[in-house]
């Protein structure tokens, strides 16, 4: 009994203080004013609901899984949502009165009003606890759902709700007819999340199956009588690739803002592929690689721009075509002047070396010194579209087609590098140093292309990113590009070329799409890098299965749906 | 007449710290030669100048009457194949015994004669044909030296330098990583031996040195230190 209280108390208080912790720093408010469900659901609600629900599991997963279902497990579960509901029924109470206010600028009435669902008096406060009570409950009906519908309810519910909130992305990408019914321009309408739900529910429920067929047709066409099959799976997959290449194009008119997100999502990419060469692969902890980016994107940007003066006095300005190049090689070649004097240092220092480099370059770019050069302050306008005869590429769209090429020789590079001798090489010197050396490793050249080909395809995006804003400023060129790519990385999975796309649509793509969160995006990246290293230190998609298992001795059996070969 | 490999009047000098006063040795091919001494007496500190990983002040290291120091550590690999298996048992811990031998291939492009060594690796380390799939880091202190042996072996040495192979293992291990030791000799390596268990290497060595804080202050065949008083006193741990 007395083991009980405390673990209910535990989970409460720890569900408490997060909670706590989302409606002063203003999180549940700012996404309250986004409806998911119409009527039925905003998304600051949905956050409670998530610390409610996450209380609950935290809760009934310190007991052992037959007691769970028991008495014990609905009074462990909704014992710890109470004491959530206690703790942000006490703030509600406690901020006028004691003016909380004045220390926490966003505990105002407004906040008091989400937390009591608009209802004064003691009804308000019945209200946040059932709320939290129907919360925790969820936990406990999963429980009781038969196999595999647990699973397949959740992940549909799951599925809708991302939808909602991802409504800027998916709303577009559907007919006007389809998405009307289903979307209102903050979330779905109710009639929507149903039908969604039913269909995800169908669409799980029979995906095994469909996935079982695909992988006995896969198995057929290996056979030597697979021919037929083997065709038209060819062809199916080159109709899907042309699809995907003709989506833009068929979208543009819709989703002028998606592809805005989606070639940001793509400069970082191109970003990630360039520095998962140098940390992912060489082990070189390079927080100075925005330096780069920078130096193509400026590189691009004077060369190009009708303005600055001084430089148009000696050179005539260029083409795109003309001043790429150019960027490339003064990105490739900054990225062996940062590599030669860093080469001894490891680790640490090595990162702060590449810190203070990345800030030396942005001071550069800013100082009235060399304003005449670059821009200063206010950056330069005027940046060269690329053009095609007389086809001047303009639109977000028309730049996707041209950052998705470069992806795809990024990759290229990649996975031609990771496969070469040089690749070996580079993992060995990850490994340790010394040995390699030992090996018969040149680390000097080796340590040298890594950051060269790290600094090109930096340059390359950065080249890619002015041409693409038609103007830049120094001030988008702070350490805090550096920090995201390198969290990109880790997120999706050091050393990993999918990862490094997962890690840039989940840090770059859904921030943007979620504007609402924009103010906490830090806030949000620090409790998913935290969670991340907790829970899945590899990433998100780990650069291959077996590396896990080192993940998996060092970290116990949290690991445990991990595939080990 | 000159040595097979041989180091003169070699100075060392880490910042203030001289850790080489001037040693000279010289092994001859074919032979296994042992370098004793106590901790901070200087043995790693000379088998990482003869591999090129510090930089002597003076004095000469050559191999086949060349002068060594003129190679980068990695053309002393590649072009000498004079290979250094590292104190403490460093193996690429995230890869696998398997991959860790290909590492020590490195240099080579030989195909066949890179299958070849592999086998024979196998052969001296049965263990590790066992375990060829398995993360190097997980394996057992014991295996992990055979690893980082095999793996030096793996790039078919003219002179094998090891430093402190029985560091950390227990007896029985340490016997049997010596027996292979000799065996590698027998199989035609020359060897170059830097050991605090001076009696084990002492049995199985043709000559050895001792080091003294940076200095040779005894050599001779492996029978002569073994009945050396002093050697027996302060090594061999006899009263
Ligand atoms: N990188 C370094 N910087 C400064 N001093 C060093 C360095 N490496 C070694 N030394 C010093 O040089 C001397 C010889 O060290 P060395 O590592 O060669 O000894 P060793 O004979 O291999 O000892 P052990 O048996 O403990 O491995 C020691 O006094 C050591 O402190
Ligand atoms: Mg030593």
């Amino acid at each position: 009994m007395k083991t009980q209280l405390r673990l209910m108390f535990r989970a409460g208080l720890i569900g408490g203080l997060i909670a706590l912790h989302l409606t002063l720093v203003g999180m549940v408010e700012a996404l309250n004013k986004r409806e998911i469900i119409e009527d039925i659901i905003t998304l600051g609600q949905l956050l409670l609901m998530g610390v409610g629900l996450g209380t609950a599991v935290y809760a009934l997963g310190k007991l052992p899984r037959e007691r769970r279902t028991q008495r014990e497990g609905w009074w462990v579960a909704l014992g710890a949502v109470s004491v959530v509901a206690l703790i942000l029924g006490l703030l509600a109470l406690a901020i006028k009165p004691l003016n909380l206010r004045f220390m926490f600028q966003n505990a105002s009435p407004a906040l008091v009003r989400i937390l009591t669902f608009d209802t004064p008096g003691v009804l308000g406060l019945v209200k946040l606890w059932a709320f939290l009570l129907f919360s925790g409950a969820l936990a406990l009906v999963y429980l009781y759902i038969p196999q595999p519908w647990d699973r397949t309810l959740s992940y549909a519910v799951g599925i809708t709700l991302l939808m909602g909130i991802l409504r800027a992305l998916v709303a577009p990408l559907l007919p006007d007819i389809i998405s009307d019914f289903l979307f209102t321009p903050s979330g779905l309408t109710q009639i929507g999340a149903v039908i969604l739900v039913v269909l995800w529910v169908l669409f799980l429920h029979y995906w095994p199956d469909f996935k079982a067929r695909l992988e006995t047709w896969q198995k057929e066409a290996q056979t030597p009588q697979g021919a037929p099959i083997r065709r038209r799976l060819n062809i199916a997959f080159l109709v899907a690739i042309l699809v995907l290449l003709l989506l833009p194009a068929i979208l543009r008119d819709k989703g002028s803002y998606l592809f805005e997100v989606l070639d940001m999502v793509g400069i970082y990419i191109i970003m990630g592929l360039g520095l998962n060469i140098v940390v992912g692969f060489a082990g070189l902890l390079d927080l100075g690689y925005v330096a780069f980016f920078a130096i193509g994107a400026y590189t691009m940007a004077v060369l190009t721009t009708p303005e600055l003066p001084f430089v148009r006095q000696y050179i005539p300005p260029m083409n795109f075509w003309e001043a790429l190049p150019i960027a490339l090689l003064l990105s490739l070649v900054s990225g062996i002047l940062l590599g030669v004097p860093v080469l001894k240092t490891r680790g640490d220092y090595l990162a702060i070396i590449t810190l203070g480099f990345g800030e030396i370059i942005r001071l550069l770019v800013i100082s009235d010194l060399l304003k005449p050069i670059l821009g200063g302050a206010q950056g330069i306008t005027g940046v060269a579209r690329p053009t095609f005869g007389s086809f001047v590429v303009n639109e977000s769209w028309e730049y996707f087609y041209i950052i998705l090429v470069t992806i795809g020789i990024g990759i290229f590079i990649s996975t031609r590098l990771r496969d070469s001798r040089l690749g070996r090489a580079w993992k060995a010197i990850r490994e340790d140093e010394d040995v390699a050396v030992a090996m018969g490793i040149d680390h000097v050249s080796a340590k040298l292309t890594a950051f060269a080909t790290g600094a090109l395809l930096a340059g390359m995006a950065g080249a890619l990113f002015s041409s693409r804003l038609y103007s830049i400023a120094p001030h988008s060129f702070n350490v805090l590009i550096s920090i995201n790519v390198l969290c990109l990385l880790i997120v999706g999975g050091m050393g990993s070329l999918p990862g490094v796309v997962v890690g840039a649509l989940a840090l770059v793509g859904l921030p943007e799409l979620l504007r609402e969160f924009a103010e906490f995006r830090l806030l949000v990246y620090g409790a998913a890098l935290v969670i991340m290293m907790l829970y899945k230190p590899e990433g998100l998609w780990p650069e291959k299965a077996r590396v896990s298992r080192v993940a998996r001795e060092v970290f116990g059996d949290r690991l445990k749906t991990l595939k080990v070969e | 007449m000159s040595h097979y490999f041989e180091i003169r009047d070699l100075h060392v000098h880490y910042g203030a710290i001289h850790a080489l006063k001037g040693i000279s040795l010289y092994v001859e091919e074919g032979e296994i030669v042992t370098l004793i001494g106590a901790n901070g007496a200087g043995k790693t500190t000379t088998l990482r100048a003869i591999s090129g990983l510090v930089r002597p002040t003076s004095g000469e290291i050559r191999f086949e009457g060349e002068d060594l120091l003129r190679y980068r550590p990695h053309e002393i690999v590649a072009l000498k194949r004079i290979i250094h298996v590292p104190e403490g048992r460093r193996v690429f811990a995230r890869m696998t015994v398997e991959e860790n031998l290909y590492m020590g291939a490195f240099t080579r492009t030989d195909k066949d004669g890179i299958e070849e060594d592999l086998e024979r690796v196998y052969a001296l380390f049965p263990r590790l044909k066992e375990r060829r799939r398995q993360l190097a880091g997980t394996l057992s202190g014991g295996e992990q030296q055979m690893l980082a042996i095999g793996r030096g072996l793996m790039g078919r040495p003219r002179l094998l330098i090891m430093d402190e192979p029985s560091m950390g293992l227990a007896p029985i291990l340490v016997e049997s990583i010596f027996d292979t030791i000799q065996e590698i000799n027998r199989q035609g390596t020359t060897v170059l031996l830097v050991e605090q268990n001076a009696h084990m290497a002492l049995s199985i060595a043709h000559r050895g040195y001792v080091l003294r804080t940076g200095e040779i202050v005894l050599h001779g065949t492996a029978e002569e230190l073994r009945n050396n008083e002093m050697v027996q006193k302060t090594y061999l741990g006899m009263a």
